[in-house]
């Protein structure tokens, strides 16, 4: 093994150029492949943080007096997966109405009477937060005497999450196909060493080297380039989410979502995918030249 | 009953025949070849001395016959046993073969490495080969810093490192003057002393002439015993 590996390294420093090719091939197809998989698991993440904070906004119907209001808010109350409820009388909501619309606060102005219902805000708990859940409690909300509609936004979020499994599903051909061209192009390089040694690896044949003795040092180079294109590719993104991550921090800390990068696991398995990479660029053009 | 020549033959052909597309290379050649025999292949180039030689090791399949080598049967091989074949010979090429990137040590050190040997006993085969030809101070010299009398005195260190039964030299003095081509008549001299079987294909005359083994000549494919001899 450590002839072998020797041997490896050796070849890989003589044939410096062709590998250095590999190398950047696989590097940069892993950072692209997974600048798409970070930006994948951070969308998610805020997504999931979307999700978890579905709110179903209860308006009552106009002239509901206190008394019902009351009721209500019991009946909300009695309601299971339901966490909280909280009142935002119809003044509160023209005043967070003209708070938001800053600009535009003479168009309010202008109002002889407030037009907004009184409104009952209610977060539901983690567990109800799947959409047929969420269709069951706003129904059964909605059948509430004094309430005059309920409103949430998960029509919004079924849509989203349609378009994000979309782009997810796209994102996972894209790359597929990237791999595949890497592959094609480690397996051209490859042979382009192979090429250039055919002299030194037909002198091997004649002097009674095995294919195994010939291809193995082969297999170790791809490995290598493949282990140092990953590293190369992951360190690539890396440097970029140091630089830019902690800006996207700033703007989603509002959110409550903290940008990360991958898990020691992850990463492994990226360096892994690198490693097959170069491997199976390897055997697609060792196949075709032990051939000849 | 077998002959006590055929017993002892190492390799022997029956009916051979090679083709090239319509050229007809070696025609119906039937040859033994004794263990410790030092043979002589003569003939002018193109004759199909080199072809006979490289049938042999299988670097070409036969076209029609038999070959067998050390019993094995070569068009019974399978692919993956070509190696085991191969190394039971040691080869030398007129033009040496020799790995450029590879130093004097390395390239004879990769007869060993192909069977797997001990590194220190690899060590200790290649220096003790390499004194025998005389290369024993330019072990880190590469292929291409040495004269063609060197280089071809490094393959035959090569062509001997593994031990081999049998010797096959395709012209090993083709490209050499005549003092380099008496240092490299003489190692082969000693390997056969040593009992090894020798076969030199050769258009060297000087070499034939002061041949001490048999001589066989090709002419346009054709296997004869020179009648001079």
């Amino acid at each position: 093994m450590i002839f072998y590996t020797q041997r490896a390294i050796k070849d890989i420093l003589e044939n410096r150029f062709l590998n250095v090719v590999t190398t950047i091939t696989i590097a940069l197809s892993v950072l692209i492949v997974s600048a798409f998989g970070l930006f994948f698991l951070n969308a998610q993440d805020m997504f999931n943080a979307w999700k978890k904070g579905v709110r179903i906004m209860v308006y009552l119907a106009p002239g509901t007096s206190e008394a019902q209001r009351l009721d209500t808010r019991f009946r909300l109350q009695t309601i299971a997966g339901i966490q909280s409820i909280r009142f935002i009388s119809k003044d509160d909501a023209l005043k967070l109405m003209k708070e938001r619309m800053q600009r535009q606060t003479s168009l309010l102005d202008n109002l002889r009477e407030n037009p907004l219902p009184d409104a009952f805000e209610v977060t539901l708990v983690t567990e109800s937060n799947s959409p047929e859940k969420i269709e069951f409690l706003a129904q059964r909300i909605e059948g509430l005497p004094s309430v005059s509609e309920v409103e949430y936004g998960q029509q919004w979020i079924d849509r989203f999450a349609n378009f994000f499994n979309l782009f997810k599903l796209a994102g996972y051909g894209m790359g597929a196909m990237f791999f595949m061209a890497t592959v094609f192009i480690a397996a051209n390089t490859i042979r382009l060493v192979l090429y250039s040694r055919r002299e030194e690896i037909h002198i091997m044949r004649l002097v009674g080297a095995t294919d195994n003795f010939i291809k193995f040092p082969f297999f170790l180079e791809g490995l290598i380039q493949g282990l140092s294109g990953g590293l190369i590719g992951l360190g690539m993104l890396y440097a970029a989410f140091s630089a830019i991550g902690s800006q996207f921090e700033q703007t989603l800390s509002a959110e409550m979502v903290a940008v990360r990068f991958f898990s020691v696991g992850v990463c492994a398995a990226i360096l892994g995918g690198g490693m097959v990479t170069g491997l199976l660029g390897c055997f697609f053009s060792l196949k075709q030249f032990m051939k000849e | 009953m077998t002959s006590m020549a055929e017993k002892s033959a190492v390799i022997r052909m029956f009916h051979v025949h090679k083709r090239y597309g319509a050229k007809q290379a070696l025609v119906d050649a039937t040859l033994d070849i004794a263990k410790n025999e030092f043979l002589f292949i003569s003939g002018p180039s193109g004759a199909g001395k080199s072809t006979l030689l490289k049938l042999l090791y299988l670097a070409e399949p036969v076209s029609e016959g038999q070959i067998l080598v050390d019993g094995m049967n070569l068009s019974r091989i399978p692919r993956r046993r070509i190696p085991l074949l191969r190394r039971k010979f040691g080869i030398i090429f007129q033009d040496y073969k020799l790995i450029p990137s590879r130093t004097v040590y390395e390239n004879v050190a990769l007869v060993l490495e192909v069977r797997g040997k001990k590194r220190s006993l690899i060590e200790k085969k290649v220096k003790s080969v390499l004194r025998v030809v005389g290369m024993e101070d330019r072990l880190t010299a590469y292929p291409p810093s040495l004269s063609g009398g060197e280089q071809q005195r490094v393959a035959v260190a090569r062509a001997v490192a593994g031990d081999p039964k049998i010797i096959l030299a395709d012209e090993p003095t083709g490209s050499l003057d005549d003092e380099s081509a008496a240092v490299i008549f003489e190692l082969l001299n000693m390997f056969y002393n040593r009992g090894a079987t020798v076969v030199v294909a050769t258009h060297d005359k000087t070499l034939i002439e002061n041949a001490t083994g048999r001589v066989l000549q090709i002419r346009q494919g054709r296997l004869e015993t020179p009648p001079d001899i």
